[in-house]
């Protein structure tokens, strides 16, 4: 599975359990407006580490905070693994 | 609880404060506190049957809980304040433990899970009775996070909560906090604007991020205050910019570089602090030099506050420390020497001290204490667990989360596979505040003990 299709099932998954109702996931998608709070997206970066084995939150030097869904799925996409 | 016990106050009550200072404004979402109007109303049918009382402060919206502080301080013996997401189970614990005589709130449905009394907080009315009630010392309690599934109930003064709080230089500063007032940090931060007759920007449960950065925007908020998870939720939104604060603060969490770094270069004009803090430990100190960590020179102080680290933790001496553990007498809050035993653990790096996490025990989420006892005996009433360890696992966004690992009982039935998992998920989620509640469960065919008999606990 691509790190895109990855990272949505995630956010679905993390939405179901905390009985969430989410936005349709655009890229354009502003990450406070989807739907999940801090904790939701603690926990989604958490599975996505397990899945991805990467964390570009904790990786990289310079951290850099995503504010759209397109921008989170970037970070991921460009993060070394 | 008796009134009896309950002592004279020295000290001016916090309406006193207010009334000396009457241009504070607290901000609701729709409505607006007025300072000068504190005192002459209130939100109580009867004031006398709260006298000397233990008063849970049991408000749904922070607005009425703000103007019950205000009002109860001096008046009851026992103020009781609890956090939104305490389960009933939660609230029954801390009502029998402080000895609550009265709830207050204004949420008529509420489930606090114990048979007391509730007075419903009205819109405010005229006082008319001019009866005068001691000015009593009120202890102010704090729930947090014990290893027995029960709260611990900590106690403060007045005095101790606004040890660390200083004359508000001009122009008053206009604030708003990402915390709940109910909880110590956002407590310091309402008190600080009743003492200074700031105002000060509520958030409302009904108001998104969005909302509350453009309200605090339009009242110009100059200060603001809020965990280092709270701070990474605004900075990943498109809210960041709306505000132009002079005076940025961090507390409740470690604020690594990575935060002091990212909220430097979002607001290059505001100093960015950030505070140690905690429910037990009071106000400790704040660093403003935009680094993290604090000043090694902090640990030889013998000033107001006291830092001394024993064994890799902090331990704190001051004034601002709370009093006691409420309704447990087993436990001992300060050492012989007066000394509280933070559970942070520093480390030493020549100049310069680092916040290396909890001692092996206390997982921080958020900003929220969760000792991995709690969780592991709600784990543990599941009849198919042998054993349960709860632990914590680093995270960018929240500073830690919670994880377990599970031991059961027998082989698993084929075809059960996942079912255990999906059941200890949902006791958890039921029974626990969703902080707690492990992100994800391991299964290990055993679980060690050490010959101590405890489980083997990993350390920070």
């Amino acid at each position: 599975m691509s790190i895109r299709l990855t990272i949505l099932s995630q956010i679905e998954n993390v939405a179901t359990e905390q009985k969430k109702k989410i936005a349709p996931l655009r890229d354009d998608l502003t990450l406070t407006e989807s739907g999940l709070d801090s904790l939701c997206f603690a926990i989604l970066v958490a599975r996505l580490e397990d899945e991805l084995g990467a964390d570009p939150f904790t990786a990289s030097e310079e951290v850099y905070f995503p504010k759209t869904l397109g921008e989170f799925i970037g970070l991921y996409e460009r993060s070394p693994r | 609880m008796d009134s009896m016990n309950a002592a004279r106050a020295e000290m001016p009550c916090l309406r006193e404060f207010v009334a000396r200072r009457p241009g504070l404004r607290l901000r609701g979402l729709n409505a607006t506190l007025h300072g000068q109007d504190i005192g002459a109303s209130t939100i109580f049918a009867s004031r006398r049957e709260l006298a000397g009382k233990s008063v849970l402060i049991g408000a749904q919206s922070q607005f009425v809980g703000a103007r019950a502080l205000i009002e109860l301080d001096g008046l009851a013996a026992r103020l009781v304040i609890c956090p939104l997401d305490f389960s009933p189970r939660r609230l029954a614990s801390v009502i029998a433990q402080a000895e609550v005589d009265i709830i207050v709130s204004d949420a008529a449905d509420k489930d606090f899970g114990a048979e007391r009394e509730v007075r419903l907080c009205r819109d405010p009315v005229p006082i008319d009775d001019e009866e005068r009630f001691p000015r009593l010392a009120s202890q102010w309690v704090l729930p947090t996070s014990g290893t027995t599934g029960e709260p611990k109930l900590v106690a403060h003064r007045l005095e101790g909560l606004l040890g660390a709080i200083r004359p508000a230089s001009e122009p008053i500063p206009v604030w708003a906090t990402f915390y709940d007032i109910r909880r110590y940090g956002g407590l310091q931060i309402f008190l600080r604007a009743c003492i200074a007759g700031a105002q000060l920007l509520l958030s409302d449960e009904e108001e998104s991020l969005g909302d509350h950065m453009t309200r605090c925007a339009n009242a110009g908020v100059s200060h603001i205050s809020g965990t280092p998870s709270h701070w990474r939720q605004l900075l990943m939104s498109p809210h960041a910019g709306l505000i132009d604060p002079k005076y940025v603060r961090l507390s409740g969490e470690i604020a690594d570089r990575a935060i002091l770094d990212a909220l430097r270069a979002t607001y290059p004009k505001a100093i960015i602090a950030h505070a140690y803090a905690s429910t037990e430990a009071g106000v400790g100190f704040e660093v403003a030099d935009g680094r993290e960590g604090f000043p090694t020179a902090l640990l030889a102080s013998n000033g107001e506050v006291e830092l001394r680290l024993r064994e890799g933790s902090l331990h704190v001496r001051s004034k601002r420390t709370a009093t006691s553990y409420i309704g447990r007498d087993d436990l001992k809050l300060l050492d012989e020497e007066g000394f509280v035993d933070t559970d942070d653990i520093v480390e030493q790096k020549g100049d310069r001290c680092f916040f290396k996490g909890r001692r092996a025990g206390v997982i921080n989420v958020g900003g929220l204490k969760v000792h991995p006892e709690e969780v592991e005996q709600v784990i543990n009433e599941h009849p198919n667990v042998r054993m349960s360890r709860v632990s914590a696992r680093r995270n960018p966004i929240m500073g830690d989360l919670i994880i377990a690992e599970v031991a059961r009982k027998g082989a698993a039935e084929p075809g059960e596979s996942g079912t255990l998992e999906a059941e200890i998920f949902d006791l958890c989620r039921a029974r626990l505040p969703r902080h707690m509640v492990p992100v994800t469960i391991r299964f290990l065919p055993a679980i060690d003990i050490l010959a101590s008999g405890k489980l083997a606990r990993r350390h920070a």
